[in-house]
C-alpha cells in the first residue's frame, strides 16, 4: 500500500496530491533558507495567518459578483493581498513605533486571523456559504483537489524558484551582512521585501495542501535542518529544498495510503522526522558528534594526565585512566608502567618541558597561542625548532656522573 | 435591553471574556517588554496537542484534566524550544517555530487518529471558542446574582477564568520588585541576588496557565491578542510600566465589552440577523486599537531611546 503510494500508484488524486506537495515543499524550503539566514522565520507566521480574511472576502466578493466563490486562483489572489497587507503591517509597526519584530508578528497574527474568523462566521450565515468548506484552508484538505488546483499550485512554486535562483546571490549577501551589502550598493530594505514576498507567494500557494497554519513549518523546519549538515549557503538552500520536497511527497503519499492521516500534518511532522534525526545525528552540529568530541576530548585529558603521572611516578587514583592506560599497553592493572608506558610517559613529561619553553618564548607566540594542554608539540613546530628547544633544555643535570 | 435578558444571556459572556483579556494581558505586558511576546503564539498552538492527550487518556472532556494537559504541553514545548535551541544552536525564532508548528501538527493527528466523533473536540472549536454559547441559564435578571440557587447554575468557565485572574493578579502584585527588575536590567537584577531565571520561567508558566484558562473558555485566538497588542499599544502610551499596565487592562477591558457588543450586535445594525463570533471580534477591535496607539500615542516613536 505505502509502495503503491510512493509510487504514484493510489489513483489520480493521491498522484495530483503527491506531486503538488513535492513541488510546494522544494520551494518552500528553499525560499525558507533565505528567511531563517535573515534570523525572521517567525514573521512567516504573521504572514500565513494574514491571509485568512483575505481567503473570506475573496470569497464574499466573488459571490457578490455572481461567480461560484470557490476558484482557487480567486481565493489565492485574496489571500496574497491581505498577507501583503499584513506584511506591511509588521514592518510599519517595527519601523514606525518603538515596538520589536516580535510584538509586531504577534499582532498581525492575531489581529487578521481573529479578523479572518469574523469573515468566516459572516459566510457561514451567507445563503450560499454553507458549502464553502473555508475551513479546509486552516488545515489544508486535499481530498477534491483538482487538475487546475494542481497546475496552480505546482506553477506557482516553479515561479517562486525561478525567482529565488535569480536573487539568491543578493538575498544571501543581505541575510549575512547587510551593511556590507548596502556598500556593495544593494538595495536592502527591497531585498527584504522580496525575501518576504516569496514567503508570502509560498504560503499563498501551500494554502490548499497544508492549511495556513502549519505552512509556516514548511518554510522553517527544512531549512533548520538543512543547517546542520552544511556551513555554506547554496548548500544548505539545496539541502533545504531537497528536505522540503521529500517531506511533501513522502507526507502526501502517507497520508493516501493510510486512512485518517491529514496531509498537512504528516507534511510537517515527516521533515519534524528529518530534523531530530539531522538534530542528533548530523556530522559536527549534531548532539551525537558533539557527544563523541566530548567523549574522545576526555579520554585524551585522562591519558595526558596518566602519562605525566607516570613519568613523575605518582599513584594513579582514577579508573578511567588506569584503564585508558591499560587498553593502550601503557601500564598494568596496578598501575606500574609498562616498558612502552614509561617511554611514552617520558616524552610527554619532556614535551610539557617544551610547551613550558615555548610559551615563555616572544618568538614562539604564534606556536604558544595554540597550546591548549593537550596538543601534540609535533604538530605545531618543526623538528629544526623542537631540537632548538631541546638544546635550551639541554641534557640532564645534577645527575652524579 | 432589559435585565431579564442581559443577565441570562449576555453577561456571563462578557465577564468571561474580560476576565480573560485581563488575564492575559497582564503577563503580556512583560512578555511584550522582555521580547518575548510569541512565547504567547507557540503556547496557544500546543494547547491542542496537549488537550487531546488529556482527552485519550482520561477519555472524558472534562474541564481540569484537559487544562492539566494543556499546562503539561505548554511545559514541554518551552523545555523543547529551549533544548533545541541550546543543542542545536538554533536562534530562539526558529526554535520555537519547529517546536509548536510540529506539536499542532501532531496534535491534529492524534485528533483525527482517535474517535472524538461521540465528544464534542475539534480544531476549529480550539481555535475560536464559543464565548457566545456560556450563557446563564439559571438567571431571570439583576436579582439572580443574589440568589444562590441560580448562582450555582453559573457556567464552570466563569469560576475557573475568575481564579485564574485572580492568581495572575496576585502573582504580579507578589514578584513586582523581582518581575520589573529582572525585565528591565537583568544585569543588576542578578546583583541584588534576584534569581532571574527563575522568574523568566514563572512568568512563562503563568502565561500559559492565563492562556489555558482562557482557552477553555474563549479559543486559542484571542488568547494570542489579548497577550500582545493591549499591552503592545499600552506600550505605546507611556513611559511607566505601572500606568503602562494600567492602560494595557483598560485596552483589554475595551477590546473584550466592544468586540462582544459588536459580534453580537453589530450585524443587526447592517441588517442581517446573524451574529458574527465574538473571539474574532475582541482580537479586532484590540488591533484598531493597537492601530490608533501606533498613530497617536504619545510615547510611540522610538527617540530617546538607544538606537538599535
Amino acid at each position: 500500500m505505502l509502495w503503491d503510494a510512493l509510487f504514484l500508484q493510489m489513483g489520480y488524486n493521491a498522484t495530483l496530491v503527491a506531486i503538488g506537495a513535492c513541488f510546494l515543499g522544494v520551494a518552500a524550503g528553499v525560499t525558507g533558507t533565505f528567511l531563517f539566514l535573515r534570523k525572521r522565520a517567525l514573521v512567516s507566521d504573521a504572514i500565513s495567518h494574514a491571509t485568512l480574511p483575505g481567503v473570506g472576502l475573496a470569497f464574499i466578493v466573488m459571490v457578490l459578483l455572481g461567480g461560484d466563490g470557490r476558484s482557487l486562483p480567486g481565493l489565492l489572489f485574496g489571500s496574497a493581498v491581505s498577507a501583503w497587507i499584513g506584511l506591511l503591517g509588521v514592518s510599519w509597526l517595527t519601523r514606525r513605533t518603538r515596538l520589536a519584530e516580535d510584538a509586531a508578528i504577534g499582532a498581525v497574527l492575531s489581529v487578521f486571523f481573529g479578523f479572518g474568523i469574523v469573515i468566516l462566521t459572516v459566510i457561514q450565515t451567507m445563503s450560499v456559504g454553507r458549502q464553502a468548506g473555508l475551513e479546509g484552508f486552516l488545515l489544508g484538505s486535499t481530498a477534491g483537489m483538482l487538475w487546475n488546483d494542481a497546475v496552480v499550485i505546482a506553477a506557482g512554486g516553479a515561479l517562486t524558484l525561478a525567482v529565488v535562483l535569480l536573487l539568491r546571490r543578493s538575498m544571501a549577501l543581505v541575510a549575512f551582512d547587510p551593511e556590507f551589502a548596502a556598500a556593495s550598493g544593494i538595495n536592502v530594505p527591497r531585498i527584504d521585501l522580496a525575501i518576504m514576498a516569496l514567503a508570502m507567494a509560498v504560503t499563498v500557494v501551500g494554502l490548499k495542501i497544508v492549511g495556513l497554519i502549519l505552512i509556516v513549518a514548511m518554510l522553517i523546519i527544512p531549512p533548520v535542518t538543512a543547517r546542520f549538515w552544511t556551513d555554506r549557503t547554496d548548500r544548505v538552500t539545496l539541502i533545504s529544498g531537497i528536505v522540503g520536497g521529500v517531506s511533501g511527497y513522502v507526507g502526501a503519499a502517507l497520508s493516501a495510503a493510510i486512512p485518517h492521516l491529514p496531509t498537512g500534518p504528516i507534511i510537517v511532522l515527516t521533515s519534524f522526522g528529518m530534523f531530530i534525526l539531522s538534530l542528533l545525528l548530523a556530522p559536527n552540529r549534531g548532539v551525537l558528534a558533539a557527544l563523541l568530541r566530548h567523549l574522545s576530548f576526555q579520554r585524551r585529558v585522562h591519558m595526558r594526565q596518566g602519562l605525566l603521572a607516570l613519568a613523575q611516578g605518582q599513584p594513579i587514583y582514577e579508573k578511567l585512566t588506569l584503564r585508558l592506560l591499560e587498553r593502550a599497553g601503557l601500564a598494568r592493572a596496578d598501575g606500574v608502567a609498562t616498558e612502552e608506558g614509561r617511554a611514552r610517559a617520558a616524552k610527554a613529561l619532556r614535551d610539557e618541558k617544551r610547551w613550558e619553553l615555548v610559551r615563555a618564548d616572544q618568538a614562539f607566540e604564534s606556536a604558544a597561542a595554540l597550546y591548549d594542554g593537550l596538543r601534540e608539540i609535533e604538530t605545531v613546530l618543526t623538528t629544526d625548532q623542537i631540537e632548538e628547544i631541546d638544546r635550551r633544555i639541554g641534557g640532564p643535570m645534577g645527575v652524579p656522573a | 435591553m432589559s435585565g431579564a435578558e442581559f443577565v441570562p444571556l449576555s453577561l456571563t459572556p462578557l465577564l468571561i471574556g474580560m476576565f480573560a483579556a485581563v488575564a492575559c494581558a497582564l503577563p503580556g505586558n512583560f512578555l511584550v517588554l522582555r521580547r518575548q511576546a510569541l512565547i504567547g503564539d507557540a503556547i496557544s498552538h500546543v494547547v491542542l496537542p496537549g488537550i487531546v492527550v488529556a482527552f485519550l487518556i482520561t477519555g472524558t472532556v472534562a474541564a481540569w484534566p484537559m487544562m492539566f494537559g494543556a499546562a503539561g504541553a505548554s511545559v514541554v514545548a518551552v523545555a523543547l524550544i529551549e533544548a533545541i535551541r541550546r543543542l542545536g544552536k538554533i536562534e530562539p525564532g526558529a526554535a520555537m517555530g519547529v517546536t509548536f508548528t510540529s506539536m499542532f501538527a501532531g496534535g491534529v493527528l492524534l485528533l483525527e487518529q482517535s474517535d472524538t466523533s461521540s465528544v464534542h473536540l475539534d480544531v476549529e472549536h480550539a481555535l475560536y471558542g464559543n464565548l457566545e454559547s456560556l450563557i446563564w441559564l439559571d438567571a431571570v435578571g439583576w436579582e439572580s446574582l443574589w440568589d444562590p440557587v441560580a448562582l450555582a447554575g453559573l457556567p464552570d468557565e466563569l469560576i475557573r477564568i475568575a481564579l485564574t485572574l485572580i492568581g495572575v493578579v496576585a502573582f504580579t502584585w507578589i514578584m513586582w520588585r523581582p518581575l520589573k527588575l529582572s525585565t528591565f536590567d537583568e544585569g543588576f537584577a542578578r546583583t541584588l541576588g534576584v534569581r532571574t531565571g527563575v522568574i523568566g520561567f514563572a512568568l512563562v508558566i503563568v502565561a500559559a496557565i492565563a492562556a489555558v484558562a482562557a482557552f477553555d473558555a474563549v479559543g486559542s485566538i484571542i488568547v494570542i491578542a489579548m497577550f500582545i497588542c493591549p499591552p503592545a499599544a499600552a506600550r505605546l502610551m507611556t513611559n511607566r510600566l505601572e500606568v503602562q499596565i494600567a492602560w494595557s487592562v483598560v485596552f483589554a477591558l475595551v477590546s473584550a465589552v466592544l468586540g462582544y457588543v459588536f459580534a453580537g450586535f453589530g450585524p443587526m445594525w447592517f441588517g442581517a440577523n446573524n451574529a458574527v463570533s465574538a473571539a474574532g471580534m475582541i482580537a479586532t477591535v484590540s488591533g484598531v486599537i493597537l492601530v490608533l496607539a501606533a498613530l497617536f500615542g504619545p510615547c510611540r516613536s522610538r527617540t530617546g531611546a538607544p538606537v538599535e
